[in-house]
C-alpha cells in the first residue's frame, strides 16, 4: 500500500518535472519577447521623445536613485503610512467584523451598507479628510485605514458566523465574560478570516495610501512619482513605479508565505 | 407563526433589522444636522445634511449632474466592454492550450492583484489627458477578472457533455458555441460583474485624479472650489450610483446561474 502511494507521488513529481521546463520556456520566451517589444517601441520614434525610454534607461535611474538618501526618506514616510493605516484600518475592521457577526440582527441590520460601500472608489473621500485632517501623512493615513477597513470588517463577519456554536456554548457555560469570550474563543478562531483580511486590506490600503500621496504630498513615494512626471523625468518616474509594485507584489507574497505556514 | 414553527421568519421579523439599519441611519442624520445648529461641528468643514440635500437641485442644473453620470458610465461600458471582448478569447486560449495556462494563469492573478491604477502618470505621458487614458486603464482592472472566471467556466465544464459533443462529430468552433459558451456562462457573468465594477471603480478614480471627465472631476472641482455642500453631495451621489450598480449587477448575474 505505501508502495503504491509512493509510486503514485512519484509520478506526479515526475509530471510536475516534464511540465516544469516547457513552461519555464515559455515564461522565459513572453518576458524575451514583451522586452524586446518595449526596446523596439523605445526606439521607434513612434512615441514622444522620453515618453518611452529604454528598459536600460529605466535600471541605470534605478540603480541612481537607490543611492540617493532622500529617496529612504521618502521610502521610509510611505511605509510609515501604510502601517498606520493598516493598523487602523484593522483594529476598525475587526471590531465591526465582530460585532457583526456575533449578532445576527446586528448583520442584517448594517452589514448591507458595508457591502455595498466596499466596492465605491475611497479615493473620492480625499476631499473630505483633507479638509477635516490637513493635507500632511493623516489624510492619506485616513484613506489607507478606510480601504483596509471594509475587506477586512467583511471577512471578519464572515469568520465568526464559521465559528462551531459548540465553542461558544463551552465559553457561556464556563460563564466568561464578553471580553474573555473575545480574546480566548473569537479571536483564536479568527486566525484565517483576519490574515485573509489583512492580506486584501493591505493592497487596498497600498493603493489607497499611495494614490492619495499622488493627488497632493510634500514626501513619499507618490509624491517622488509626481516630482518626475513634473520634471519630465519619465525614466525614474518608470523606476520609482516599478519599486511599488515590488513593495505591493513582496507585501502580498509575504501575507500569502505566512498563511501558507500556518495552514500547515 | 411561520417562525415559530421553525419554517421561514415572518414579515415583521424579517423587516426590524433592515427598519433598524435605516432608522439608524436617520438618526445619525439627525445628529449630524444638530450638531452643525448648534456649531458644535464648522458648516464649513462638514456642511449640514439638509445643506448637502439643498445642493442636488444645483448640480444638476449648473454642474450637469445628470450629463456627467452618463459620460462616467458610458467610460465604464466601454471599458468593461473591451475588457470582455479580449478577456474571453484569451480565457478561452488559457484553458484550451494546457501549457499556456500553466505559464501565464498566476501572471494574470498577479496583474489582478497590481496597483495599476498607480501608474496613472505613465498613461498620462502615453495617452495623455483624456479620455483614452481613463478607459486604457479602466479596461486593464478589468481584464484580469474576465480572462480568470472565463477560464475557470471553461475548466468547470462536465467532461461528459464534451464527450457527447465531440461523439457527434462537432467541430472545435460549434462544440465552443454549443457546449463549452453556455456551461461556463455563470463564470463568464460573475467575471462581466466583477469587469464593470473594477471599470466603475478606476473610472471614478482616474477622472477625480486627473481632473477630466464625468463624476470623478465634479468631485475633484467642487473641492478645489470649496463648494462642500456641493462636493459632499456629489460623494453621496457617486456612492448611490455604486452602490445601484452593485445591486443591478447582481440581479443580472443571478439570471446566469441556472439555479438562481
Amino acid at each position: 500500500m505505501a508502495e503504491r502511494s509512493s509510486s503514485k507521488v512519484g509520478a506526479r513529481a515526475r509530471a510536475r518535472r516534464g511540465n516544469f521546463a516547457p513552461v519555464s520556456l515559455l515564461r522565459v520566451a513572453a518576458i524575451l519577447l514583451l522586452w524586446a517589444l518595449w526596446e523596439g517601441a523605445a526606439r521607434s520614434g513612434w512615441f514622444y521623445e522620453g515618453a518611452l525610454p529604454s528598459s536600460f534607461a529605466i535600471a541605470s535611474s534605478g540603480f541612481h536613485l537607490l543611492a540617493q538618501p532622500d529617496f529612504y526618506v521618502n521610502l521610509g514616510v510611505t511605509l510609515f503610512e501604510i502601517a498606520a493605516a493598516v493598523a487602523i484600518g484593522s483594529v476598525l475592521g475587526i471590531s465591526v467584523g465582530l460585532a457583526l457577526g456575533a449578532s445576527r440582527f446586528a448583520g442584517k441590520a448594517f452589514e448591507p451598507y458595508v457591502q455595498y460601500l466596499a466596492p465605491a472608489p475611497k479615493i473620492i473621500f480625499l476631499p473630505v479628510f483633507m479638509v477635516l485632517l490637513g493635507v500632511d501623512s493623516s489624510s492619506k493615513i485616513a484613506i489607507g485605514a478606510l480601504s483596509c477597513f471594509f475587506p477586512m470588517a467583511l471577512s471578519v463577519a464572515a469568520g465568526v458566523r464559521q465559528i462551531d456554536p459548540v465553542l461558544l456554548r463551552v465559553g457561556r457555560s464556563f460563564r466568561l465574560t464578553p471580553s474573555q469570550t473575545i480574546a480566548k474563543i473569537y479571536l483564536p478562531a479568527l486566525t484565517a478570516p483576519i490574515a485573509t483580511g489583512l492580506r486584501l486590506g493591505l493592497g487596498v490600503a497600498i493603493i489607497g495610501t499611495l494614490l492619495s500621496e499622488l493627488q497632493m504630498s510634500n514626501s513619499g513615494l507618490g509624491f517622488l512619482i509626481m516630482q518626475d512626471y513634473g520634471r519630465f523625468d519619465i525614466a525614474e518616474m518608470y523606476a520609482v513605479l516599478a519599486m511599488v509594485f515590488l513593495l505591493a507584489a513582496l507585501a502580498n507574497g509575504l501575507i500569502a508565505r505566512g498563511l501558507r505556514i500556518k495552514g500547515r | 407563526m411561520a417562525s415559530r414553527d421553525g419554517a421561514s421568519p415572518g414579515f415583521a421579523q424579517r423587516a426590524a433589522p433592515i427598519l433598524a439599519g435605516l432608522l439608524t441611519l436617520a438618526a445619525l442624520a439627525l445628529l449630524w444636522q444638530a450638531a452643525c445648529r448648534a456649531g458644535y461641528i464648522n458648516k464649513f468643514v462638514a456642511p449640514a445634511p439638509l445643506d448637502i440635500a439643498r445642493s442636488f437641485p444645483h448640480l444638476f442644473a449648473e454642474e450637469n449632474l445628470a450629463g456627467r453620470f452618463f459620460q462616467t458610465f458610458a467610460e465604464t461600458f466601454l471599458s468593461a466592454g473591451l475588457a470582455v471582448a479580449v478577456g474571453i478569447p484569451l480565457g478561452w486560449l488559457l484553458h484550451h492550450k494546457k501549457l499556456a495556462g500553466l505559464a501565464f494563469e498566476s501572471w494574470v492573478g498577479g496583474l489582478a492583484a497590481a496597483p495599476l491604477v498607480l501608474a496613472y502618470p505613465l498613461f498620462l505621458v502615453l495617452f495623455g489627458r483624456n479620455t483614452a487614458t481613463i478607459v486604457a486603464m479602466s479596461f486593464l482592472s478589468g481584464l484580469p477578472a474576465m480572462v480568470l472566471k472565463t477560464k475557470e467556466g471553461l475548466d468547470g465544464t462536465k467532461r461528459v457533455l464534451v464527450n457527447v459533443g465531440l461523439s457527434f462529430g462537432l467541430k472545435p468552433a460549434t462544440l465552443f458555441r454549443k457546449i463549452l459558451l453556455p456551461a461556463a456562462m455563470p463564470s463568464i457573468a460573475n467575471g462581466v460583474r466583477l469587469a464593470l465594477i473594477f471599470a466603475l471603480i478606476n473610472v471614478v478614480g482616474v477622472e477625480f485624479l486627473i481632473n477630466f471627465g464625468g463624476l470623478g472631476e465634479l468631485i475633484d472641482g467642487l473641492a478645489q472650489r470649496w463648494e462642500l455642500p456641493s462636493m459632499f453631495g456629489a460623494i453621496l451621489f457617486v456612492i448611490l450610483t455604486s452602490v445601484f450598480f452593485f445591486w443591478a449587477t447582481g440581479r443580472v448575474e443571478k439570471w446566469f446561474h441556472p439555479h438562481g
